[in-house]
């Protein structure tokens, strides 16, 4: 049920954020969602790709740094305290979130967690009521 | 002696008189110590005798000055390989004092003085203050180190055989040394020119004048003449170089006179020669080379033909200030990749080793030297492998400081680390430029 997420080093400076889009573009890499997090010297690009084994290599062809991270998906329910509600399953369950976004695709409000433990939380969130959205399903939901 | 040294209008103290010796009578004086130290060396020095026996010279080779030139040089690698006490030549019941630099690796150099030594080292300083024009009666703060650097106690001892009154402030804690000046009278300040310039600054926030203060003698860094423009307009000084090695003895190698067009060796005791830095060859004066320097009267350590890796030139004309000892040109730069940050000798070998432990492989890197409000500023751009990429930006963060905790355990240096991205530092054929100075020296 866990997603691959592609984790790319920037400096923060202009014009940095656009090589590794140009990379994936010129390798036909189609983007499904992304984030950025930033401090005052550098920045950590997030992707979930398509083929994220392609992109990889063409990232890494052209010297990017790429780290791969397991994330889970989870679809909050789409109403004022939906994602308290998911947020009360992950306390149950004992779990840290590192950091979260939401994956901007399909019908549905589904937000992706890096957590502590992704391999213990697969196991668990479930028992505790957190709906998580298998890798399958997520990429059929983009098929255009 | 011209007038009495104590007298505030001019003249010089005693010690002093070495400086204005005829140049033949200076000449003999050197010869006779050129000749007792090669001697003391070759007995007591198993390195030096090796390498004299190498070239079958002995001893009494030495007829003339111009012999100095057949003997062997001797490197800061030498002392490295020898450390702790190897080049001493005299027993530690005769070491009266230790000092310690930096050296190309973890482990410092270590150098050794006789009681002889200290006075030796005492005397030159003086004459160093007095051709600074600072009398008895002057308040000088010391604003160099304390410690293991030579600077603190090499000021110290200086100014207080001058008969000067010396504040022993040693260096930082820039809000106290600013009330001090203002405050105690201090007609005199020796620290860093990069120091001084950050004074400066926090002087003109903080609206803080500089009292009595009328010299600066500034050294253990190189500095440049636009530098020395600004502290004399900011601040109505008058700024004077100073020189000197640990190797050698510490600062008081070479002063700048009131003159200040170079900077007169204390020939007596520092012979110097300059060389071509590749081939080694002996150069005429007035070339520039690579500054080489003997001790002629060092005890715990002689140094024979010491290789300092600082660039200068020898000036042979007479100064105007009446002093028969020769100058070097101010020092701009060296012959290896060593640089001075903040009175501290850093190699970029050093850095590699901080680096290395903490990532296990060595990264790309680069040192950017800058000056910054008139302090030194040293920051290690590191470039991000996959190894040590971490997803979170906490990961990157906990790398950074431990970068940084590690270059500052080797260096004793706080400095600033930066991440960058693979490939982003130029790389160059051959020997990549690991140092960019951006100091304007």
């Amino acid at each position: 049920m866990k997603i691959r997420q592609l984790s790319l080093f920037l400096e923060n400076r202009p014009g940095q954020l656009r090589i590794p889009c140009k990379i994936l573009g010129e390798a036909g890499i189609d983007v499904l969602t992304m984030s950025l997090a930033d401090t005052q010297q550098f920045g950590i690009l997030r992707l979930v790709v398509k083929d994220w084994e392609k992109a990889k290599a063409a990232l890494e062809a052209q010297g990017v740094v790429v780290n791969v991270t397991e994330v889970l998906a989870v679809d909050v329910p789409d109403r004022p305290g939906g994602l308290a509600q998911v947020l009360e399953g992950f306390e149950k369950a004992n779990l840290g979130v590192e950091y979260m976004y939401p994956f901007a695709r399909g019908p549905y409000a589904t937000l992706l967690f890096r957590v502590e433990d992704p391999d213990r939380a697969e196991r668990i969130l479930a028992e505790h009521g957190v709906p998580l959205v298998p890798a399958a399903e997520l990429l059929a939901r983009t098929a255009r | 002696m011209k007038t009495l040294w104590n007298d505030p209008d001019g003249g010089f103290h005693p010690a002093s008189a070495p400086d204005f010796l005829p140049r033949r009578e200076l000449e003999l004086l050197q010869l006779g110590r050129l000749r007792s130290v090669v001697r003391r060396a070759y007995e007591r020095v198993p390195l030096f005798r090796q390498r004299m026996e190498g070239r079958g010279l002995s001893p009494e080779a030495i007829r003339g000055l111009p012999d100095l030139g057949r003997l062997p040089f001797t490197v800061k690698n030498d002392l490295r390989d020898t450390y702790p006490f190897g080049l001493f030549a005299s027993p530690m019941s005769e070491v009266v004092r230790l000092h310690a630099s930096s050296g190309t690796t973890g482990k410092p150099i270590v150098v050794a003085y006789t009681d002889a030594d200290v006075e030796v080292w005492s005397s030159v300083m003086v004459r160093s203050f007095a051709a600074c024009g600072l009398h008895k009666g002057d308040v000088i703060q010391n604003a160099y180190g304390y410690g293991l650097f030579t600077g603190g106690l090499g000021a110290h001892y200086g100014a207080e055989a001058l008969g000067a009154t010396v504040i022993p402030i040693s260096g930082g804690n820039t809000e106290r040394q600013l009330m001090v000046l203002a405050d105690f009278g201090v007609t005199a300040i020796c620290c860093t020119p990069s120091y001084f310039v950050h004074l400066v600054e926090r002087a003109k926030e903080a609206k803080i004048g500089f009292g009595k203060l009328k010299v600066g003698v500034f050294g253990a860094e190189p500095w440049s003449e636009s530098m020395r423009e600004y502290i004399q307009a900011e601040t109505g000084i008058r700024a004077h170089d100073i020189y000197g090695l640990s190797e050698i003895i510490g600062p008081g190698v070479g002063i700048e006179c009131l003159e200040r067009r170079g900077l007169h060796v204390f020939e007596d005791h520092f012979y110097p020669e300059i060389v071509d830095p590749q081939s080694g060859e002996v150069l005429p004066e007035g070339v520039e080379g690579e500054l080489v320097l003997t001790t002629l009267s060092k005890e715990a350590m002689p140094m024979i033909r010491y290789r300092t890796r600082d660039i200068t030139a020898l000036d042979p004309e007479r100064c105007p200030c009446g002093r028969t000892l020769r100058r070097i040109r101010r020092i701009g730069r060296r012959s290896d990749d060593m640089f001075i940050i903040r009175g501290v000798n850093v190699f970029p070998s050093q850095v590699e080793t901080a680096l290395l432990a903490v990532e296990g492989t060595l990264p790309h890197y680069q040192i950017v030297l800058t000056r910054e409000k008139g302090l030194d500023e040293m920051e290690v751009q590191v470039e991000v492998t996959s190894e040590v990429f971490s997803d979170e930006i906490r990961g990157l963060q906990t790398l950074q400081e431990k970068l940084a905790r590690a270059i500052e355990h080797v260096l004793g240096l706080r400095v600033q680390v930066t991440l960058v991205a693979p490939r982003t530092l130029a790389r160059s054929e051959g020997k990549a430029r690991r140092v960019l100075d951006q100091r304007k020296v």
